[in-house]
Protein backbone atom coordinates (compact mmCIF):
# COMPACT_ATOMS: atom_id res chain seq x y z
CA UNK A 1 0.00 0.00 0.00
CA UNK A 2 1.34 3.68 -0.97
CA UNK A 3 1.69 6.80 1.30
CA UNK A 4 -1.71 8.13 0.08
CA UNK A 5 -3.64 4.91 0.31
CA UNK A 6 -3.00 5.29 4.04
CA UNK A 7 -4.22 8.96 4.17
CA UNK A 8 -7.83 8.31 5.18
CA UNK A 9 -7.27 5.75 8.08
CA UNK A 10 -4.33 8.25 9.00
CA UNK A 11 -7.06 11.04 9.05
CA UNK A 12 -9.16 9.17 11.27
CA UNK A 13 -7.07 8.11 13.62
CA UNK A 14 -6.03 11.83 13.59
CA UNK A 15 -9.39 13.26 14.57
CA UNK A 16 -10.21 10.57 17.12
CA UNK A 17 -7.40 11.10 18.95
CA UNK A 18 -7.56 14.60 19.50
CA UNK A 19 -10.92 14.49 20.48
CA UNK A 20 -10.58 11.50 22.91
CA UNK A 21 -7.72 13.77 24.99
CA UNK A 22 -10.19 16.57 25.33
CA UNK A 23 -11.49 14.51 28.47
CA UNK A 24 -10.00 16.21 30.95
CA UNK A 25 -11.93 16.07 33.85
CA UNK A 26 -13.25 12.57 33.26
CA UNK A 27 -9.12 11.59 32.89
CA UNK A 28 -8.42 13.22 36.37
CA UNK A 29 -11.56 11.42 38.09
CA UNK A 30 -9.96 8.26 36.87
CA UNK A 31 -6.82 8.26 37.87
CA UNK A 32 -7.74 8.89 41.36
CA UNK A 33 -10.00 5.69 41.46
CA UNK A 34 -7.22 4.17 39.80
CA UNK A 35 -5.10 5.39 42.71
CA UNK A 36 -7.51 4.43 44.93
CA UNK A 37 -8.29 0.98 43.81
CA UNK A 38 -4.01 0.08 43.28
CA UNK A 39 -2.79 1.25 46.95
CA UNK A 40 -6.02 -1.35 47.98
CA UNK A 41 -4.71 -4.26 46.10
CA UNK A 42 -1.18 -3.69 46.84
CA UNK A 43 -2.33 -4.23 50.61
CA UNK A 44 -4.33 -7.14 50.22
CA UNK A 45 -1.86 -8.77 47.68
CA UNK A 46 0.94 -8.20 50.22
CA UNK A 47 -1.01 -9.66 53.03
CA UNK A 48 -1.54 -13.30 50.80
CA UNK A 49 2.28 -12.98 49.88
CA UNK A 50 3.78 -12.56 53.54
CA UNK A 51 1.43 -15.82 54.27
CA UNK A 52 3.45 -19.22 54.76
CA UNK A 53 2.48 -20.58 51.12
CA UNK A 54 5.83 -20.41 48.48
CA UNK A 55 4.17 -17.74 45.53
CA UNK A 56 5.36 -18.24 42.13
CA UNK A 57 5.52 -14.07 42.05
CA UNK A 58 7.60 -11.98 44.32
CA UNK A 59 6.11 -8.97 46.18
CA UNK A 60 7.96 -6.76 43.96
CA UNK A 61 6.86 -8.19 40.64
CA UNK A 62 3.29 -8.44 42.07
CA UNK A 63 3.41 -4.73 43.02
CA UNK A 64 5.05 -3.75 39.31
CA UNK A 65 1.81 -6.15 38.24
CA UNK A 66 -0.35 -4.33 39.82
CA UNK A 67 1.01 -0.66 39.42
CA UNK A 68 1.02 -1.45 35.43
CA UNK A 69 -2.03 -2.58 35.59
CA UNK A 70 -4.01 0.00 36.84
CA UNK A 71 -2.41 2.25 34.51
CA UNK A 72 -3.24 0.62 31.02
CA UNK A 73 -6.95 -0.37 32.09
CA UNK A 74 -8.18 1.64 29.74
CA UNK A 75 -5.94 -0.27 27.28
CA UNK A 76 -8.71 -3.04 27.74
CA UNK A 77 -11.50 -3.46 25.56
CA UNK A 78 -14.31 -2.84 27.57
CA UNK A 79 -16.93 -1.70 25.33
CA UNK A 80 -17.74 -1.25 22.27
CA UNK A 81 -17.55 1.90 20.51
CA UNK A 82 -20.76 3.91 21.72
CA UNK A 83 -20.75 6.14 18.72
CA UNK A 84 -20.81 3.38 16.55
CA UNK A 85 -23.45 1.96 18.76
CA UNK A 86 -25.12 4.96 18.33
CA UNK A 87 -25.23 5.02 14.52
CA UNK A 88 -26.45 1.57 14.61
CA UNK A 89 -29.65 2.53 16.89
CA UNK A 90 -30.07 5.50 14.77
CA UNK A 91 -29.43 4.21 10.95
CA UNK A 92 -26.47 6.44 10.10
CA UNK A 93 -24.43 2.96 9.65
CA UNK A 94 -25.64 3.20 6.04
CA UNK A 95 -23.02 6.76 5.54
CA UNK A 96 -20.15 4.27 6.68
CA UNK A 97 -21.10 2.08 3.80
CA UNK A 98 -20.84 5.06 1.62
CA UNK A 99 -17.07 6.14 2.43
CA UNK A 100 -14.93 4.96 -0.20
CA UNK A 101 -12.73 2.90 2.02
CA UNK A 102 -12.29 -0.52 3.28
CA UNK A 103 -14.66 -0.50 6.17
CA UNK A 104 -12.60 -2.64 8.55
CA UNK A 105 -9.52 -0.49 8.32
CA UNK A 106 -11.55 2.26 8.82
CA UNK A 107 -12.90 1.45 11.97
CA UNK A 108 -9.78 -0.63 13.21
CA UNK A 109 -8.22 2.87 12.68
CA UNK A 110 -11.12 4.19 15.08
CA UNK A 111 -10.14 1.72 17.65
CA UNK A 112 -6.72 2.46 17.86
CA UNK A 113 -7.08 5.98 18.11
CA UNK A 114 -9.54 4.68 21.50
CA UNK A 115 -7.30 2.34 22.67
CA UNK A 116 -4.14 4.78 22.49
CA UNK A 117 -5.89 8.21 23.35
CA UNK A 118 -6.82 7.72 26.73
CA UNK A 119 -4.82 5.32 27.83
CA UNK A 120 -2.07 7.45 27.46
CA UNK A 121 -3.49 9.95 29.87
CA UNK A 122 -4.28 7.50 32.21
CA UNK A 123 -0.79 5.78 32.52
CA UNK A 124 1.42 8.78 32.52
CA UNK A 125 0.33 10.35 35.51
CA UNK A 126 0.08 6.61 37.59
CA UNK A 127 3.64 5.84 36.13
CA UNK A 128 4.94 9.22 37.56
CA UNK A 129 2.99 9.15 40.66
CA UNK A 130 4.61 5.10 41.30
CA UNK A 131 7.41 4.46 40.22
CA UNK A 132 8.82 8.71 40.66
CA UNK A 133 6.94 10.42 43.15
CA UNK A 134 6.60 7.73 45.74
CA UNK A 135 9.86 5.81 45.62
CA UNK A 136 11.34 9.72 46.44
CA UNK A 137 9.54 10.45 49.33
CA UNK A 138 10.72 6.96 50.32
CA UNK A 139 7.83 4.18 50.08
CA UNK A 140 10.17 2.70 47.02
CA UNK A 141 8.78 -0.96 48.20
CA UNK A 142 5.05 0.19 47.66
CA UNK A 143 5.71 1.56 44.28
CA UNK A 144 6.49 0.98 40.81
CA UNK A 145 9.99 -0.52 40.62
CA UNK A 146 12.93 -0.12 37.58
CA UNK A 147 12.34 -2.47 34.83
CA UNK A 148 14.14 -5.79 34.97
CA UNK A 149 16.89 -4.30 32.85
CA UNK A 150 17.68 -3.20 28.89
CA UNK A 151 15.88 -6.25 27.18
CA UNK A 152 13.21 -6.44 29.20
CA UNK A 153 12.63 -2.73 28.21
CA UNK A 154 13.13 -3.34 24.75
CA UNK A 155 10.57 -6.53 24.83
CA UNK A 156 8.25 -4.62 26.92
CA UNK A 157 8.01 -1.69 24.43
CA UNK A 158 7.62 -4.58 21.55
CA UNK A 159 4.93 -6.21 23.84
CA UNK A 160 2.89 -2.89 24.58
CA UNK A 161 3.14 -1.77 20.53
CA UNK A 162 1.55 -5.76 20.62
CA UNK A 163 -1.15 -4.82 22.94
CA UNK A 164 -2.63 -1.83 20.76
CA UNK A 165 -3.13 -4.00 17.88
CA UNK A 166 -4.32 -7.01 19.81
CA UNK A 167 -6.95 -4.53 21.67
CA UNK A 168 -8.24 -2.57 18.54
CA UNK A 169 -8.40 -5.78 16.95
CA UNK A 170 -10.78 -7.02 19.86
CA UNK A 171 -12.32 -3.49 19.76
CA UNK A 172 -13.46 -3.85 15.87
CA UNK A 173 -14.38 -7.32 16.71
CA UNK A 174 -17.19 -5.69 19.16
CA UNK A 175 -17.98 -2.66 17.09
CA UNK A 176 -18.80 -5.79 14.32
CA UNK A 177 -20.70 -7.87 16.79
CA UNK A 178 -22.78 -4.55 17.43
CA UNK A 179 -23.41 -4.30 13.85
CA UNK A 180 -24.91 -7.52 14.10
CA UNK A 181 -26.59 -7.84 16.97
CA UNK A 182 -28.42 -4.34 16.59
CA UNK A 183 -27.62 -3.26 20.56
CA UNK A 184 -24.19 -3.10 22.21
CA UNK A 185 -25.84 -3.61 25.63
CA UNK A 186 -25.47 -8.14 25.09
CA UNK A 187 -22.10 -7.35 24.16
CA UNK A 188 -20.67 -4.81 27.04
CA UNK A 189 -22.53 -7.19 29.26
CA UNK A 190 -20.71 -9.93 28.24
CA UNK A 191 -17.13 -8.65 27.46
CA UNK A 192 -16.29 -6.44 30.28
CA UNK A 193 -16.08 -9.20 32.91
CA UNK A 194 -14.23 -11.48 30.59
CA UNK A 195 -11.31 -8.89 30.08
CA UNK A 196 -10.85 -8.18 33.75
CA UNK A 197 -10.43 -12.02 34.47
CA UNK A 198 -8.67 -13.14 31.79
CA UNK A 199 -6.45 -10.17 31.00
CA UNK A 200 -4.83 -10.45 34.57
CA UNK A 201 -6.68 -7.23 35.70
CA UNK A 202 -8.57 -8.50 38.47
CA UNK A 203 -5.61 -11.27 39.64
CA UNK A 204 -2.17 -11.18 38.25
CA UNK A 205 -2.81 -14.84 35.86
CA UNK A 206 0.28 -16.55 37.77
CA UNK A 207 -1.43 -16.08 41.14
CA UNK A 208 -4.52 -18.28 39.48
CA UNK A 209 -4.30 -21.91 40.41
CA UNK A 210 -1.50 -24.30 39.12
CA UNK A 211 -3.78 -26.30 36.91
CA UNK A 212 -5.10 -23.56 34.90
CA UNK A 213 -2.01 -21.86 34.17
CA UNK A 214 -1.26 -23.74 30.81
CA UNK A 215 -5.11 -22.23 29.13
CA UNK A 216 -4.68 -19.14 31.03
CA UNK A 217 -1.61 -18.62 28.69
CA UNK A 218 -2.76 -19.45 25.40
CA UNK A 219 -5.82 -17.97 25.73
CA UNK A 220 -6.29 -14.12 23.98
CA UNK A 221 -7.09 -12.19 27.30
CA UNK A 222 -3.61 -12.76 28.36
CA UNK A 223 -1.82 -10.67 25.55
CA UNK A 224 -3.72 -7.59 26.38
CA UNK A 225 -2.16 -7.18 29.83
CA UNK A 226 -0.42 -9.72 31.46
CA UNK A 227 2.34 -10.55 29.01
CA UNK A 228 3.70 -7.03 28.91
CA UNK A 229 3.49 -6.52 32.65
CA UNK A 230 4.94 -9.93 33.51
CA UNK A 231 7.93 -9.02 30.66
CA UNK A 232 8.68 -5.69 32.92
CA UNK A 233 9.62 -7.03 35.96
CA UNK A 234 11.34 -10.22 34.50
CA UNK A 235 8.56 -12.34 35.66
CA UNK A 236 8.71 -13.38 31.68
CA UNK A 237 12.22 -13.08 30.47
CA UNK A 238 13.94 -14.65 27.19
CA UNK A 239 12.42 -17.47 25.32
CA UNK A 240 9.75 -17.30 27.29
CA UNK A 241 8.88 -13.69 26.43
CA UNK A 242 9.26 -14.03 22.91
CA UNK A 243 6.98 -16.62 22.90
CA UNK A 244 4.25 -14.59 24.70
CA UNK A 245 5.12 -11.80 21.87
CA UNK A 246 4.20 -14.30 19.08
CA UNK A 247 1.10 -15.40 20.93
CA UNK A 248 -0.10 -11.75 21.44
CA UNK A 249 1.23 -11.18 17.09
CA UNK A 250 -0.78 -14.59 16.67
CA UNK A 251 -4.14 -13.78 17.95
CA UNK A 252 -4.29 -10.19 16.76
CA UNK A 253 -3.91 -11.79 13.20
CA UNK A 254 -6.69 -14.44 14.19
CA UNK A 255 -8.93 -11.47 15.33
CA UNK A 256 -8.61 -9.51 12.91
CA UNK A 257 -9.37 -11.99 10.37
CA UNK A 258 -13.03 -12.77 12.40
CA UNK A 259 -13.43 -9.35 12.19
CA UNK A 260 -13.18 -8.99 9.05
CA UNK A 261 -15.11 -12.25 8.14
CA UNK A 262 -17.91 -11.38 10.49
CA UNK A 263 -18.59 -7.92 9.03
CA UNK A 264 -18.32 -8.46 5.35
CA UNK A 265 -21.18 -11.20 6.08
CA UNK A 266 -22.94 -8.18 8.85
CA UNK A 267 -22.57 -5.40 6.19
CA UNK A 268 -23.82 -7.44 3.29
CA UNK A 269 -27.25 -8.28 5.26
CA UNK A 270 -27.42 -4.72 6.95
CA UNK A 271 -30.72 -3.56 7.31
CA UNK A 272 -30.78 0.06 7.98
CA UNK A 273 -32.69 1.14 10.75
CA UNK A 274 -35.38 3.91 9.34
CA UNK A 275 -35.58 7.05 12.34
CA UNK B 1 -51.87 9.89 52.42
CA UNK B 2 -48.87 9.66 54.88
CA UNK B 3 -45.66 9.14 54.23
CA UNK B 4 -44.90 5.45 54.05
CA UNK B 5 -47.94 4.52 52.09
CA UNK B 6 -46.77 7.59 49.67
CA UNK B 7 -43.88 5.53 49.46
CA UNK B 8 -45.41 1.99 49.16
CA UNK B 9 -47.21 3.90 45.96
CA UNK B 10 -43.74 5.42 44.47
CA UNK B 11 -42.12 1.76 44.65
CA UNK B 12 -45.53 0.12 42.76
CA UNK B 13 -45.04 2.28 40.14
CA UNK B 14 -41.26 2.38 39.89
CA UNK B 15 -41.68 -1.91 40.22
CA UNK B 16 -44.68 -1.61 37.11
CA UNK B 17 -42.75 0.40 34.68
CA UNK B 18 -39.42 -1.82 35.07
CA UNK B 19 -41.54 -4.86 34.22
CA UNK B 20 -42.75 -3.31 31.29
CA UNK B 21 -39.15 -4.71 29.79
CA UNK B 22 -38.90 -7.89 31.23
CA UNK B 23 -36.43 -9.48 29.04
CA UNK B 24 -34.01 -6.41 29.85
CA UNK B 25 -34.81 -6.78 33.58
CA UNK B 26 -34.02 -10.48 33.37
CA UNK B 27 -30.97 -9.83 31.10
CA UNK B 28 -29.72 -6.99 33.14
CA UNK B 29 -29.94 -8.51 36.57
CA UNK B 30 -28.31 -12.16 35.42
CA UNK B 31 -25.72 -9.90 34.04
CA UNK B 32 -25.10 -8.46 37.51
CA UNK B 33 -25.51 -11.37 38.94
CA UNK B 34 -22.45 -13.25 36.94
CA UNK B 35 -20.26 -10.40 36.82
CA UNK B 36 -20.22 -9.80 40.66
CA UNK B 37 -20.07 -13.54 40.24
CA UNK B 38 -17.07 -14.44 38.49
CA UNK B 39 -15.50 -11.49 40.80
CA UNK B 40 -15.58 -13.52 44.07
CA UNK B 41 -14.48 -16.59 41.48
CA UNK B 42 -11.58 -15.00 41.86
CA UNK B 43 -11.32 -14.44 45.90
CA UNK B 44 -11.89 -17.97 45.70
CA UNK B 45 -8.79 -19.15 43.50
CA UNK B 46 -6.30 -16.80 45.79
CA UNK B 47 -7.33 -19.04 48.67
CA UNK B 48 -7.24 -21.90 46.34
CA UNK B 49 -3.40 -21.09 46.24
CA UNK B 50 -2.59 -19.13 49.49
CA UNK B 51 -5.19 -21.00 51.65
CA UNK B 52 -5.43 -17.91 54.05
CA UNK B 53 -4.61 -14.59 54.54
CA UNK B 54 -3.24 -13.25 57.61
CA UNK B 55 -4.62 -16.23 59.52
CA UNK B 56 -8.06 -15.86 58.31
CA UNK B 57 -9.91 -18.89 56.04
CA UNK B 58 -11.65 -18.61 53.02
CA UNK B 59 -15.02 -18.98 54.62
CA UNK B 60 -14.73 -16.25 56.95
CA UNK B 61 -13.41 -13.75 53.78
CA UNK B 62 -17.21 -14.95 52.17
CA UNK B 63 -18.76 -13.82 55.33
CA UNK B 64 -17.13 -10.45 55.17
CA UNK B 65 -18.10 -9.97 51.51
CA UNK B 66 -21.66 -10.93 51.62
CA UNK B 67 -22.51 -8.43 54.38
CA UNK B 68 -20.76 -5.77 52.46
CA UNK B 69 -22.52 -7.06 49.19
CA UNK B 70 -25.72 -7.50 50.47
CA UNK B 71 -25.30 -3.97 52.22
CA UNK B 72 -24.59 -2.45 49.08
CA UNK B 73 -26.87 -3.81 46.73
CA UNK B 74 -29.64 -2.65 48.87
CA UNK B 75 -28.80 0.95 48.94
CA UNK B 76 -27.92 1.13 45.85
CA UNK B 77 -31.40 0.05 44.78
CA UNK B 78 -33.04 2.14 47.15
CA UNK B 79 -31.02 5.69 46.78
CA UNK B 80 -31.10 5.42 42.69
CA UNK B 81 -32.77 9.00 42.71
CA UNK B 82 -29.85 10.63 44.51
CA UNK B 83 -27.45 8.52 42.35
CA UNK B 84 -28.20 10.01 39.46
CA UNK B 85 -29.45 13.55 41.51
CA UNK B 86 -26.56 15.84 39.48
CA UNK B 87 -27.62 14.75 35.89
CA UNK B 88 -31.53 14.31 36.04
CA UNK B 89 -32.04 16.91 38.46
CA UNK B 90 -29.85 20.04 39.27
CA UNK B 91 -28.42 20.27 35.42
CA UNK B 92 -31.83 19.84 33.96
CA UNK B 93 -33.56 22.38 36.44
CA UNK B 94 -35.73 19.67 37.16
CA UNK B 95 -34.99 19.80 41.24
CA UNK B 96 -37.65 22.89 41.11
CA UNK B 97 -40.57 20.60 40.53
CA UNK B 98 -39.36 18.35 43.99
CA UNK B 99 -39.50 21.93 46.08
CA UNK B 100 -42.77 23.07 44.82
CA UNK B 101 -44.23 19.47 46.45
CA UNK B 102 -45.55 19.66 49.45
CA UNK B 103 -43.49 16.35 50.26
CA UNK B 104 -39.94 16.23 51.32
CA UNK B 105 -37.29 15.82 48.71
CA UNK B 106 -35.35 13.07 50.36
CA UNK B 107 -38.91 10.80 50.22
CA UNK B 108 -39.29 11.94 46.56
CA UNK B 109 -35.98 11.27 45.69
CA UNK B 110 -36.44 7.58 47.45
CA UNK B 111 -39.36 7.42 45.68
CA UNK B 112 -38.00 8.27 42.28
CA UNK B 113 -36.89 4.26 41.34
CA UNK B 114 -36.51 1.21 43.10
CA UNK B 115 -33.98 -0.15 40.90
CA UNK B 116 -35.33 -3.79 40.54
CA UNK B 117 -31.91 -5.36 38.60
CA UNK B 118 -30.08 -4.83 41.88
CA UNK B 119 -31.29 -8.09 42.96
CA UNK B 120 -28.89 -9.88 40.60
CA UNK B 121 -26.04 -8.28 43.05
CA UNK B 122 -27.56 -8.87 46.28
CA UNK B 123 -28.64 -12.90 45.66
CA UNK B 124 -25.31 -13.23 44.49
CA UNK B 125 -24.01 -11.64 47.35
CA UNK B 126 -26.86 -13.53 49.76
CA UNK B 127 -25.93 -16.90 48.01
CA UNK B 128 -21.74 -15.80 49.30
CA UNK B 129 -23.51 -15.45 52.59
CA UNK B 130 -25.25 -18.85 52.58
CA UNK B 131 -21.46 -20.78 51.87
CA UNK B 132 -20.25 -18.64 54.19
CA UNK B 133 -22.50 -19.77 57.25
CA UNK B 134 -22.17 -23.19 56.16
CA UNK B 135 -18.17 -23.16 55.91
CA UNK B 136 -17.69 -21.40 59.01
CA UNK B 137 -20.67 -23.42 61.17
CA UNK B 138 -22.61 -20.32 62.72
CA UNK B 139 -25.26 -22.04 64.69
CA UNK B 140 -29.17 -20.79 64.64
CA UNK B 141 -28.76 -18.69 67.81
CA UNK B 142 -30.23 -15.17 68.24
CA UNK B 143 -27.38 -13.49 68.85
CA UNK B 144 -24.82 -13.65 65.83
CA UNK B 145 -28.07 -13.55 63.60
CA UNK B 146 -29.32 -9.83 65.16
CA UNK B 147 -25.93 -8.50 64.95
CA UNK B 148 -25.56 -9.50 60.98
CA UNK B 149 -28.57 -8.01 60.56
CA UNK B 150 -28.07 -5.00 62.25
CA UNK B 151 -24.30 -4.86 60.42
CA UNK B 152 -26.35 -5.22 56.94
CA UNK B 153 -29.02 -2.59 58.40
CA UNK B 154 -25.80 0.06 59.23
CA UNK B 155 -24.42 -1.07 56.18
CA UNK B 156 -27.54 -0.09 54.09
CA UNK B 157 -27.32 3.32 55.91
CA UNK B 158 -23.81 3.91 55.54
CA UNK B 159 -23.63 3.55 51.47
CA UNK B 160 -26.94 5.75 51.15
CA UNK B 161 -25.45 7.91 53.05
CA UNK B 162 -22.15 8.54 51.00
CA UNK B 163 -24.81 8.51 47.88
CA UNK B 164 -26.69 11.37 49.60
CA UNK B 165 -23.39 13.13 50.08
CA UNK B 166 -22.25 12.90 46.18
CA UNK B 167 -26.14 14.17 45.25
CA UNK B 168 -25.33 16.80 47.84
CA UNK B 169 -22.16 17.60 46.28
CA UNK B 170 -23.85 18.11 42.73
CA UNK B 171 -25.56 21.47 44.24
CA UNK B 172 -22.34 23.32 43.72
CA UNK B 173 -20.48 20.80 40.62
CA UNK B 174 -23.68 20.88 39.37
CA UNK B 175 -22.77 17.63 37.37
CA UNK B 176 -22.96 14.15 39.05
CA UNK B 177 -19.47 13.21 40.09
CA UNK B 178 -18.05 9.66 40.14
CA UNK B 179 -15.52 10.09 42.86
CA UNK B 180 -18.28 8.52 45.19
CA UNK B 181 -17.70 5.60 43.29
CA UNK B 182 -14.05 5.19 44.85
CA UNK B 183 -16.17 4.56 48.43
CA UNK B 184 -19.03 2.69 47.04
CA UNK B 185 -17.36 0.34 45.01
CA UNK B 186 -14.35 0.76 46.02
CA UNK B 187 -15.63 0.22 49.69
CA UNK B 188 -16.85 -2.81 48.65
CA UNK B 189 -13.62 -3.94 47.50
CA UNK B 190 -11.57 -3.09 50.40
CA UNK B 191 -14.03 -3.94 52.92
CA UNK B 192 -14.63 -7.25 51.76
CA UNK B 193 -11.19 -8.36 53.61
CA UNK B 194 -10.42 -8.01 57.12
CA UNK B 195 -9.74 -4.66 58.02
CA UNK B 196 -6.53 -5.94 59.87
CA UNK B 197 -4.55 -6.70 56.57
CA UNK B 198 -4.36 -2.99 55.69
CA UNK B 199 -1.71 -0.30 56.64
CA UNK B 200 -2.80 1.94 60.36
CA UNK B 201 -3.71 5.47 58.18
CA UNK B 202 -6.03 2.89 56.05
CA UNK B 203 -7.47 1.05 59.05
CA UNK B 204 -8.40 4.40 60.54
CA UNK B 205 -9.88 5.79 57.96
CA UNK B 206 -12.43 3.14 57.05
CA UNK B 207 -12.94 3.27 60.68
CA UNK B 208 -13.56 7.21 61.74
CA UNK B 209 -14.40 8.81 58.70
CA UNK B 210 -16.15 6.47 56.27
CA UNK B 211 -16.61 3.65 58.98
CA UNK B 212 -17.36 0.80 56.75
CA UNK B 213 -15.09 -1.48 58.54
CA UNK B 214 -17.92 -1.13 61.86
CA UNK B 215 -20.67 -2.54 59.58
CA UNK B 216 -18.80 -5.71 58.26
CA UNK B 217 -15.09 -5.80 59.81
CA UNK B 218 -16.24 -5.27 64.03
CA UNK B 219 -19.34 -7.28 63.94
CA UNK B 220 -18.47 -9.81 61.96
CA UNK B 221 -15.35 -10.39 63.69
CA UNK B 222 -17.49 -10.63 66.83
CA UNK B 223 -20.24 -13.15 65.18
CA UNK B 224 -16.79 -15.38 63.83
CA UNK B 225 -15.19 -15.08 67.62
CA UNK B 226 -12.68 -13.95 66.72
CA UNK B 227 -13.07 -10.46 68.65
CA UNK B 228 -9.51 -10.22 70.04
CA UNK B 229 -7.88 -9.65 66.95
CA UNK B 230 -9.80 -5.88 66.42
CA UNK B 231 -8.40 -4.52 69.60
CA UNK B 232 -11.53 -3.46 70.42
CA UNK B 233 -13.74 -4.58 73.58
CA UNK B 234 -16.27 -7.80 72.62
CA UNK B 235 -19.27 -5.61 73.81
CA UNK B 236 -18.92 -2.50 71.88
CA UNK B 237 -18.17 -4.62 68.60
CA UNK B 238 -21.40 -5.34 68.16
CA UNK B 239 -22.64 -1.84 68.67
CA UNK B 240 -20.38 -0.32 65.67
CA UNK B 241 -22.70 -0.74 63.02
CA UNK B 242 -24.92 2.14 64.78
CA UNK B 243 -22.00 4.11 63.32
CA UNK B 244 -23.40 3.37 59.68
CA UNK B 245 -26.95 5.22 60.90
CA UNK B 246 -25.11 8.16 62.31
CA UNK B 247 -23.43 8.82 58.85
CA UNK B 248 -26.39 8.87 56.62
CA UNK B 249 -27.84 11.04 60.06
CA UNK B 250 -24.58 13.26 58.68
CA UNK B 251 -25.17 13.00 55.15
CA UNK B 252 -28.84 14.19 55.25
CA UNK B 253 -28.31 17.49 57.88
CA UNK B 254 -25.18 18.15 54.59
CA UNK B 255 -28.21 17.55 52.31
CA UNK B 256 -30.77 19.87 54.02
CA UNK B 257 -28.10 22.65 53.80
CA UNK B 258 -27.28 22.03 50.25
CA UNK B 259 -31.08 22.28 49.30
CA UNK B 260 -30.93 25.64 51.27
CA UNK B 261 -28.34 26.97 48.96
CA UNK B 262 -29.94 25.55 45.78
CA UNK B 263 -30.18 27.80 43.12
CA UNK B 264 -31.73 26.69 40.04
CA UNK B 265 -29.92 26.74 36.88
CA UNK B 266 -33.26 28.00 35.22
CA UNK B 267 -32.77 25.11 31.84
Amino acid sequence: MTASALRPYHAVFRARFQLLLQYRAAAIAGFGTQCWWGTIKVMIFSAFLAGPVASPMTLRETIDYIWLGQAFLMLLPWSADPELARMVRSGDIAYERLRPVDGYAYWYARAVARRTATPLLRAMPMVLLTGVVLPSLGYGRWGLGPPAGIAAVLLFIASMALVVALASAFSTLLDVLVVMTLSERGVNILVAPLAIVFSGSLIPLPLLPEWLQPFMQYQPFAGLLDSPLRIYSGHLGGWSAVGALGRQAVWTVLLVALGRAIMRRAMARLQTQGG
Amino acid sequence: MNAIRLYGRYVGVSLRSQMQYPASFLLTSAGAFAATGVDFLATWALFARFRQVAGWHFGEVALFYSVIGVSFALADGLTRGFDIFGDQFVRTGDFDRLLVRPRSTVLQLLGYELRATRIGRLAQALVVGVVAIRLTGITWHLAPWATLLFAVAGGTALFSGILVLQATLAFWTVESLEIANTLTYGGVEAAQYPLDLYARWFRNFLTFVVPLGCVSYFPVAAVLGKADRTGVPAQLLQLTPALGFVFLGVALWLWRYGVRHYTSTGS
